[in-house]
């Protein structure tokens, strides 16, 4: 199931039309609250957008409260909740970089003209077999080792690590790019 | 009889110093007289610090007198300074007419009370629109900067809202920098407070275990330098490392004062040193960002 949530809407909706700067924890906090009630009566696996096209501001700590904690939460209970973060100016991006860079967390960003890369820490190695992913779109273990080389088992396990990121999706013994579900 | 502290003709961040000095053999309960009457010229730190100064008399509020050349009282009063002097101090002499706000194009930010997060959003909301053309034409910062630099005074702006404990001041002003930087012109943000400052909000921590050597300067090291919060949560103290970082990369420069010592990250044109310790005792915190006009551009 696919959600696609505007981050800016959703800050307006729940601040009553106050905001489109998303400054200061206390906002954060309602925008994540907003964002978590909406989530909450999805069936899973869910794919949620948060796009920052309308967003003109997002500092720090803001972005600690509405991505860092939002993440952190749902990696924390393994829930099958994907995020994929669109529409965000290299401002936003480097508030959310900062903020995943303290969780240890990483998220999948959708540049302006289609492209997706991926924000926040992940290795090397990881990050090529996760690109390759995304250049195919969907491919198993089997097929990325006779592009990547090296050991079955450590792709595997990179690609399990990447699965329980959520930064790929598995199906079976495929992986699958994020916005393959779009 | 009052004491009377004497304000310095030019009033700034290292000259406050004079002001602390004075002030820091002052009781609380003894009159008290804050005389800037020969002042010519306030830093957007001069004045907010004043401010916050005021803000420390529990007992009895301080006398002031103000600047007697009129363009300096003048501009005190355009820059919102007496606006707050009022509630903080009992004026003496003639408070300037004007209007504050009036059109200054030096002053990016008027003097605005911080307290809560809402003050937050409305210093954010008033300095988006007034930078731009300022940062980007006569600073020659990049455009994306207009966003970064209201970023950068949304998180110091918090540290009062969450860690002060009372209200602050923000001020954020442009000139022309004669004594250095041959000439450029600098933006220069001023956030003052007269709360808890650095070293007791990190005690407030739980479990946080103090070493024999834990003080003022430390506080400010690890608040600073180290992003330590007294949250335990580790989102916290990401504010002041993303501003240190954006002002990092605007080669420009950042200080905090708290209590006894005052920290800086010091930029290549300034000669001030990192840290500071044994300075007159004041409460509270201190910041001030300089951020100076791109060289290779002119």
């Amino acid at each position: 199931m696919i959600q696609h949530m505007e981050v800016g809407a959703v800050v307006l909706r729940t601040l009553c039309g106050l905001y489109s700067n998303l400054v200061t924890r206390p906002t954060g906090q309602a925008v994540r609250g907003a964002i978590e009630a909406r989530l909450a009566d999805r069936a899973t696996p869910s794919l949620t957008i948060l796009d920052f096209s309308e967003v003109r501001l997002l500092d720090f700590s803001c972005a600690d409260e509405v991505v860092g904690k939002l993440l952190l939460q749902h990696s924390r209970n393994r829930s099958e909740a994907y995020f994929l973060v669109r529409g965000a100016d290299d401002h936003h991006l480097e508030a959310i970089e900062q903020v995943l860079g303290r969780y240890d967390l990483a998220t999948v960003v959708l540049d302006s003209d289609g492209s997706a890369r991926i924000l926040g820490v992940v290795d090397d190695d990881a990050r090529r077999a996760w690109h390759l992913v995304q250049f195919h779109g969907r491919a198993a273990a089997d097929e990325l080792l006779l592009e990547l080389g090296g050991s079955r088992e450590r792709l595997v396990a990179q690609l399990d690590d990447l699965t329980a990121r959520r930064l790929l999706v598995r199906s079976d013994d495929d992986y699958i790019a994020l916005n393959m579900l779009m | 009889m009052s004491t009377v502290i004497t304000v310095p003709p030019s009033l700034d961040d290292s000259t406050f110093e004079q002001v602390l000095e004075q002030y820091s053999h002052v009781v609380d309960h003894e009159k008290l007289l804050i005389d800037a009457r020969h002042t010519r010229w306030a830093s957007p730190y001069g004045l907010t610090a004043l401010l916050a100064l005021g803000a420390t008399r529990t007992e009895a509020p301080a006398g002031f007198a103000g600047p007697e050349i009129d363009d300096t009282s003048s501009y005190w009063q355009r820059a919102g300074f007496y606006r707050y002097a009022e509630e903080l101090f009992e004026l003496h002499g003639s408070v300037p007419r004007g209007r504050q706000g009036a059109s200054d194009s030096n002053v990016l930010l008027e003097i605005t009370p911080v307290e809560k997060s809402d003050d937050v959003h409305a210093v954010v909301e008033r300095i988006q629109a007034k930078s731009q053309s300022i940062l980007v034409h006569e600073l020659n910062l990049d455009p994306q900067a207009t966003m970064r630099f209201a970023m950068t005074l949304s998180e110091v702006c918090q540290n009062i809202v969450e860690h002060a404990g009372a209200r602050g001041w923000v001020a954020v002003q442009t000139y022309r920098w004669r004594q250095r930087l041959l000439g450029r012109r600098v933006v220069v943000i001023a956030v003052c407070d007269a709360g808890i400052g650095f070293r007791k909000s990190l005690e407030t921590a739980q479990g946080r275990k103090l070493s024999d050597r834990w003080d003022d300067a430390m506080a400010l090291e690890d608040a600073v330098i180290r992003g330590v919060s007294r949250f335990r949560d580790p989102g916290r103290g990401q504010g002041l490392a993303g501003v240190r970082r954006y002002v990092g990369k605007w080669d420009g420069k950042l200080s905090v004062r708290s209590g006894t010592a005052r920290i800086a990250i010091v930029p290549t044109w300034d000669e001030d040193v990192p840290l500071t310790e044994n300075l007159p005792h004041f409460p509270g915190a201190q910041v001030q960002i300089t951020i100076p006009e791109r060289a290779e551009a002119r």
